[in-house]
């Protein structure tokens, strides 16, 4: 019988039961004591069904008995409460969807369930994926793993603490404007949001539909390189996933980086950013320097307008995303004396005060009078910001950068300032402003503990240049993931 | 030429919103928003700092087509699924308030 599976990485778990050495059935119950002994004091999870669990890993392990092939055959994988997984809860951190049961498996889902994934438990996050700490979540607060009075990031803070809690092997987010990236660098664990297009959308609960994309959450790159290609490709339930290749991603992994050129941008040193993050960068820069790599200086000039653009935009397409939640055909229904007072006795009771917020600032921005000054507006800021990105990858495979400028913070310490809450997102949103894929890996933690991650983005549809340089980074660094 | 020089900070009024986005608000959360979104609405304006002539807007990350397919019944959701989350539901049908003219 093996012990610590749990601690394992994906592709170790995947090679242990492919060699027999392991069941999933021992794997899920390796998760399942190590939740039940705490998430109590986490609170990673919003929901899991411990039986269900255990049957899905019966049924892979029978499969496998009768020569069933897959990929991820017997791998649990939490999902962030936000991706219908058929069958499953999916309230998005909601009251307005509590009680809410998905009838059918997005896309990316059906992908990782072909090759034999298992979906075990739906993972804490800000409501509607709207906030960057998971403390805007309606049911409950995620706590960091690596100290509890802080912060796990957002909006993918349960998936990022499951992970580096070691209560999930690995686990799927979604990032709009870091929210994959930001959580995983504050919990230590490998973040990784592909360019827009790579993954479909489809079963994603839209928040902004020119920005979303759904991604893994995992302890090194190689788990995040596998699960991007089972879970990439064109699909006709989104128009808006393009038609390239599946490929093996971790195939150009090497234990250095000659031949690879990486630009530091000087805008993503910010004035009045933790030195300790700063440190950590630098140093995680050095040592890519030391595997082989040219560091160039390059500009991203239009950095310091993402965030209004970013906030313009984003609460423009969720103001027409959230207009179906209104009571009529699922999730909480408050009375009215005719549906339109419904929909409003129902938002009103069903939302919380972050998602109102954007709702009504995105209404504003559409709205006659506003929409040519700010929303028109925004999306030719955001030209010039994609067009930065296209200058400087002409001169480097991939840039490097903090994610974001500091580290975790304590629990409560930004919930009552909007604006500086949205301003610390301003290292991730250009990333999915502009279409480009980026990655957070860990590079260092600050003198408290906090971890920090080093950000490396790169051109659309080149995902393989930051696998690449997160996987000769990380492999130099010892695993320093791994919190053993 | 920017717009931000020529254009007054815009004033939100919140209830109004609100109400255009079928939200509504109590009287704290008015307020409350009100001064929030005041001062967000004063930073996002930064957008209208910068000189895009001749920019043209970027709705999406990937070059967009008008994406058609042939017009041929497909299979979708059943009938008992879609009404599986129903708040309220008769005859294959979700009951909702009635209508007042």
């Amino acid at each position: 019988m093996m012990t610590d599976l749990a601690k394992l990485t994906a592709h170790e778990v995947l090679d242990l039961l492919k060699s027999g050495r392991c069941s999933s059935e021992e794997v899920v119950n390796e998760l399942l004591t190590a939740i039940r002994s705490n998430d109590q004091q986490i609170g990673a999870y919003v929901s899991l069904d411990e039986e269900d669990a255990i049957a899905q890993a019966r049924a892979a392990d029978k499969a496998r008995a009768e020569g069933g092939k897959g990929r991820l055959l017997g791998l649990p994988i939490a999902v962030k409460d936000v991706l219908n997984v058929s069958g499953q809860p999916c309230t998005c951190a909601s009251k307005i969807l509590r009680g809410y049961i998905s009838p059918y498996d997005a896309t990316a889902i059906a992908k990782l369930r072909k090759e034999g994934a298992l979906f075990v438990g739906r993972t804490n996050m800000d409501e509607f994926a709207m906030g960057s700490s998971t403390e805007n979540s309606a049911f409950k607060v995620t706590r960091n793993p690596v100290n509890r009075d802080y912060v796990p990031g957002g909006s993918s803070g349960g998936s990022a603490a499951a992970v580096a809690s070691k209560e999930a092997i690995a686990a799927l987010g979604t990032d709009t404007g870091g929210s994959i990236r930001q959580p995983a660098s504050f919990c230590g664990c490998v973040g990784l949001k592909p360019s827009y297009g790579r993954i479909s959308r489809y079963g994603l609960t839209a928040f902004a539909s020119s920005l979303d994309q759904i991604g893994p959450i995992c302890s090194d790159v190689r788990d995040a390189a596998l699960l991007l290609d089972v879970m990439c490709g064109k699909d006709a339930m989104d128009s808006t996933t393009v038609d390239l290749p599946v490929t093996d991603s971790a195939a150009g992994f090497s234990d250095d980086l000659k031949g690879v050129t990486l630009g530091l941008p000087k805008e993503y040193f910010i004035e009045g950013m933790d030195p300790e993050v700063e440190k950590a960068v630098r140093n995680a820069v050095r040592t890519c320097k030391d595997l082989g790599a040219e560091i160039i200086d390059v500009s991203l000039p239009h950095t310091e307008y993402s965030v209004a653009t970013y906030y313009i935009i984003a609460t423009a397409e969720a103001s027409a995303n959230l207009a179906r939640f209104d009571g009529v055909r699922y999730g909480h229904r408050e009375d009215g004396i005719d549906p339109i007072d419904m929909y409003c006795n129902t938002r009103q009771a069903g939302f919380g005060r972050e998602v109102k917020r954007r709702i009504i600032l995105g209404t504003y921005v559409l709205s006659s009078g506003y929409y040519d000054a700010y929303y028109l507006s925004a999306q030719k800021v955001r030209t010039l910001i994609r067009a930065d990105f296209g200058s400087v990858f002409k001169r480097c495979h991939a840039i490097l950068a903090p994610v974001a400028p500091t580290a975790a913070y304590r629990i409560g310490e930004k919930v009552n300032d909007p604006l500086q809450m949205y301003l610390g997102d301003i290292l991730t949103i250009p990333a999915n402003l502009a279409g480009i894929c980026g990655m957070s890996v860990p590079c260092g933690v600050t003198g408290k503990g906090l971890p920090i991650g080093l950000q490396i983005l790169g051109a659309a549809f080149k995902e393989e240049d930051i696998l690449r340089v997160g996987y000769a980074f990380e492999r130099s660094m010892g695993q320093f993931s791994r919190n053993s | 030429m920017s717009q931000a020089g020529q254009r007054a900070v815009d004033r939100i009024d919140v209830a109004y919103v609100a109400n255009l986005a079928r939200l509504k608000l109590s009287a704290d959360e008015t307020s409350m928003f009100q001064n929030q979104l005041q001062d967000i609405v004063g930073y996002v304006r930064k957008v209208m700092e910068l000189d895009v002539t001749g920019v043209e807007p970027m709705a999406h990350g990937v070059p967009m087509q008008n994406v058609l397919r042939r017009d041929e019944a497909r299979d979708g959701l059943t009938i008992e699924s879609v009404l599986l989350n129903a708040p309220a539901k008769r005859d294959d049908q979700f009951v909702v308030p009635k209508i007042v003219e």
